[in-house]
């Protein structure tokens, strides 16, 4: 067993500031993962030099890959930093933000976009009221098997960070708004504004950005079928574009 | 549209549906949150939610759902608000339904429900092993789509630091801080609705998530307003072991058939498969034959307590007990549990589908929380448009969710939480907008020194801690914290322990002000915050500890040996309403009982007299040089509507 773990982290001050890495050396602890290190550094931190710094600022919350909030770049991959064992990683560990999104402080980043995107495809069922309506509608537990994968989605931004069509200087939706658009075109009563969403996705920044390369559905850790569900919403798109030829 | 507002802090499960339901209502919402609000702990919740609706046609309905609520919280619930709760259960679980979570279906395609601990009918309806998850989510796109329509307005990356009070002391708006720019400044609002969740991180490492520290509570309580059960913290008998969290294991494992036992032999060196069925002790089902693995949480916790410490029996030798899934086949897990058996695969590296899962007890809910008010009509139900429902006793402002403390008693049943969550958001929502349509003042036409002073002073309080350069690291001391708190005022409490540890936590408190802030720079630096976070974290200590200590008696999670007035063994809860009957008639005929019985029922109902009441903690400032501290009296609780008697689960 080593005694001790390297970190390099790749730090900076604030959004326009320049970014640099430091070095922390810390005592290896059995069953950590990078957030129990990150912990230790906030505990004592102190750079490999012996300097005392400012503790590394990184968001989470959870601690169970469910919130999404922990994602950063490790060892060069994009991944949940809380589920990511140290006993499982190569040494020294990288950790670097993730660079599709503005930084807003070392590994934290701004992932707005994200949610905006989701305002953009219209996610959500459009309610007549909170009252009681009674049940909803009876569905195939296959219907809930598909659904429920895509619903698993925690906008934490893998899929998109490991996209090549994604950046900061455009506006492509990104994968996860793209499936988060099937699984309200595939609910009982959310799909009444189907043609809606399709809009969104025919416009500038839709589904013609995606060059099909695949990056996000391996990255994705919640295993949502991306590609699967780019499709689906491309034979949507189609088919409404189809009928828009015939109604003009 | 009103131009008045309400400001909501928390976008949790509680917080979401508050939102929703006053937005539907046209009510202009300000949303605050630590973080956006999708990441909120809620998301947590594996299990799922209570409702009795009957699918399996077992005749369950919501006055027994009713029944096992108030029983399972060891009868400390306020009755209204949790028959009320019940009866909403089929409708909330319908509406959420609606509102796209993705329950799990039955073949003919009606909503799937499962078995939880403290009933024994199916009635926890689930989204695969994250229905927390995808209730939460289904709340948050309501919430987009008013955010969309201008009624809601969101302020992420804010912190909730105080309630701005009127010269009355009414509540008219809050302090928050930007947690980028640091900024401090003071928002309007007619009411004020924290929702911002448990207080798990008192404890440093338990099943909750990183931001629930109880920390805008407290502040609450600083301020004035009182504080109901602190002591009441619930232990999950399965809890992953881990450096940074305990990760749960949760309940629906033992719902869907998973079988806790330790070896027979102490000690016993040989790997779980390898142990014989004969050599395995399953002793929640021989203790408890008719719940079995399906006990209530605090009897849970106690029994892998008791047969860890005081029988040795634990794996290893260590605080540890196995949890058993492997007579079902993989595909069955994964359907029905997929998403916990990936986190402990995740984290432990072990198939829980091949070896049995270790698990342990860890803490996980606050029963407790910030005082709230009701009003409840003729026939025990709740009156939705009355303005008192989730009052704190500072007027405007409001407490739902986690954060209030009414409706789980002693010990809240699994599955539970997430249905007051929401039952409370939708609840309120028609009578805080009735407060807020008849305020005497509106928040609008308060004098604007009002607000100027109440960021000023937390200005100044920041500004007071980024100076702090002392040798005390902050997180540091919250470990020390926490390590107190978990070695002394967890399962079995002890009064000797309990007054060593408020003297403990007087030592951290002089400590704290001896605190290094670590970064004092002005952008996005949360160490400020964490360290007026740790000084409420202390303060919240006490009152959890301080309750505890005087609380002389066992109830729900609140364990003292010393004073459990040992129920005999073949005693039967319905000798005891007779007994009471005849005592109320007074006719009492003692010859009719059991000697044992007899003297049980009588130490019973001494100790209800004396006990069977709310734990309020009020603030009380110290004098010159301390700090303070909570004072502790007692209310009465709503019992009228199901008699309160012994608990029995075997
Ligand atoms: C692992 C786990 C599993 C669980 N499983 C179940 C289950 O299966 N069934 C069940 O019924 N219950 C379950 N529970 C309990 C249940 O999840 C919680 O009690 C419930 O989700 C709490 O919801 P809430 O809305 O009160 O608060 P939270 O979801 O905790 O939300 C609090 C909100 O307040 C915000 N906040 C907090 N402090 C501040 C502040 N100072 N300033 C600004 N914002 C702030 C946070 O950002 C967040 O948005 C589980 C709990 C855990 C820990
Ligand atoms: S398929 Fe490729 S281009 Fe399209 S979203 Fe996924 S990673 Fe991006
Ligand atoms: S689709 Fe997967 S990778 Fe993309 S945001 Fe959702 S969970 Fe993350
Ligand atoms: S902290 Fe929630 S996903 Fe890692």
């Amino acid at each position: 067993m080593p005694d001790t773990v390297t970190f390099k982290i790749k730090r900076q001050d604030s959004e326009s500031s320049k970014s640099y890495w430091e070095t922390f050396v810390i005592p290896y602890i059995p069953n950590s993962n990078v957030i129990s290190c990150l912990m230790d550094i906030q505990a004592n931190p102190e750079n490999s030099k012996g300097e005392q710094v400012t503790p590394v600022v990184w968001e989470c919350n959870c601690l169970e890959e469910v919130c999404g909030s922990c994602t950063m770049v490790i060892n060069g991959k994009v991944r949940q930093s809380c589920s990511a064992l140290v006993d499982q990683l190569e040494k020294p560990i990288t950790l670097e933000p993730m660079s599709k999104f503005p930084v807003v402080r070392d590994l934290a980043v701004d992932r707005s976009r994200m949610f905006a995107a989701l305002k953009k495809v219209k996610a959500w069922v459009t309610a007549d009221g909170y009252h009681d309506l009674g049940p909803g509608d009876r569905l195939p537990p296959n219907h809930q098997e598909v659904a429920y994968k895509l619903s698993e989605c925690m906008t934490c931004g893998c899929c998109v960070e490991a996209c090549p069509q994604y950046n900061l200087e455009n506006n492509f939706v990104g994968a996860a708004a793209i499936s988060q658009s099937r699984l309200f075109n595939m609910h009982p009563t959310a799909k009444n504004i189907a043609d809606e969403r399709l809009d969104t996705l025919m416009q500038e920044g839709g589904i013609a950005d995606c060059g099909n390369a695949q990056n996000c559905v391996e990255a994705c850790p919640k295993s949502i079928p991306l590609t699967e569900s780019i499709a689906e919403m491309g034979r949507q798109v189609s088919g409404k574009l189809w009928r828009n030829i015939f109604k003009a | 549209m009103s131009k008045q507002r309400v400001i909501v802090i928390g976008g949790g499960l509680a917080g979401l549906a508050a939102t929703m339901k006053m937005a539907e209502l046209g009510m202009s919402v300000l949303l605050i949150s630590f973080q956006p609000v999708k990441r909120s702990h809620s998301v947590c919740a594996q299990g799922g939610i209570n409702g009795a609706v009957n699918i399996k046609g077992e005749g369950d309905s919501p006055d027994i759902h009713f029944y096992d609520t108030v029983k399972g919280g060891d009868f400390l619930a306020h009755q209204p608000l949790c028959k009320d709760m019940c009866h909403h259960a089929p409708y909330i679980i319908n509406l959420m339904d609606r509102l796209g979570v993705t329950f799990n279906r039955t073949a003919e395609g009606n909503l799937d429900f499962r078995r939880f601990g403290g009933t024994l009918y199916h009635r926890t309806a689930f989204a695969g092993a994250t229905t927390g998850q995808q209730l939460l989510y289904a709340l948050d796109e309501q919430v987009r789509h008013y955010e969309v329509q201008g009624l809601v307005e969101k302020m992420e990356w804010h912190e909730y630091l105080g309630a701005v009070l009127n010269n009355d002391g009414r509540c008219v708006g809050a302090v928050i801080h930007n947690l980028r720019s640091g900024e401090i400044r003071s928002e309007k609002g007619d009411a004020v609705i924290l929702a911002t969740g448990g207080p798990g991180m008192v404890y440093g490492r338990s099943t909750n998530s990183m931001v629930c520290t109880g920390t805008a509570t407290t502040s609450a309580y600083l301020q004035g307003a009182k504080y109901g059960n602190g002591e009441f913290i619930q232990i999950h008998p399965s809890a992953i072991p881990g450096r940074d969290k305990l990760r749960l294991m949760s309940e629906s494992a033992r719902g869907e058939g998973g079988r806790v036992w330790v070896p027979r032999k102490a000690g016993d060196a040989r790997t779980p498969k390898q142990i014989p069925e004969k050599e395995r002790f399953y002793f929640l089902e021989e203790r408890y034959p008719l719940f079995g693995n399906l006990v209530p949480r605090d009897v849970g916790a106690r029994e892998i307590y008791d047969i860890c410490v005081n029988d040795g029996l634990g794996v290893n030798g260590e605080m540890k007990v196995y949890l058993d899934l492997t007579h079902h086949t993989r595909e069955f897990l994964d359907k029905r549990l997929g998403g916990i058996l990936e986190i402990y695969e995740k984290f432990t590296g072990v198939d829980p589908r091949e070896e049995p899962m270790e698990i342990f007890p860890a803490v996980h809910y606050s029963m407790g929380g910030i005082w709230t008010d009701y009003t409840r009509t003729e026939e025990g139900l709740i009156d939705h448009q009355s303005p008192q429902n989730q009052m704190t006793s500072i007027t405007g402002l409001y407490a739902a969710g986690e954060a209030d403390y009414q409706y789980h008693g002693g010990n809240r049943l699994g599955a539970n939480s997430l249905l007051s969550c929401i039952y409370t958001g939708l609840m309120m929502s028609p009578g805080v907008v009735n407060y807020v349509n008849n305020v005497p003042e509106a928040a609008e036409d308060v004098p604007e020194n009002v607000y100027t002073e109440a960021s000023k002073n937390w200005q100044n309080k920041y500004s007071e801690i980024k100076k702090m350069s002392g040798n005390e690291n902050p997180y540091a001391l919250h470990r020390e914290l926490a390590e107190q708190m978990i070695s002394n005022v967890l399962i079995v409490r002890e009064n000797s322990k309990l007054e060593a540890t408020l003297d403990k936590i007087d030592e951290f408190e002089a400590r704290w002000q001896n605190i290094k802030c670590v970064d004092t720079t002005d952008w996005s630096n949360p160490v400020p915050s964490f360290v007026n976070q740790l000084w409420n974290m202390i303060q919240l200590s006490k009152i959890i500890a301080k309750g505890a200590l005087l609380r002389d008696e066992f109830r729900g999670s609140h364990y003292k040996p010393e004073f459990d007035l040992n129920q005999p063994g073949d005693f039967k809860p319905e000798t005891y309403l007779e007994f009471e009957e005849q005592k109320t008639a007074g006719q009492l005929n003692e010859s009719a009982f059991a000697p044992a019985h007899l003297d049980y029922m009588k130490r019973f109902s001494a100790n209800n007299k004396k006990w069977l009441k709310t734990t309020i903690a009020t603030y009380k400032a110290g004098t010159s040089g301390s700090a303070g501290g909570p004072e502790i009296s007692y209310e009465e609780v709503d019992e009228s509507l199901i008699a309160p008697r012994p608990r029995k689960y075997d």
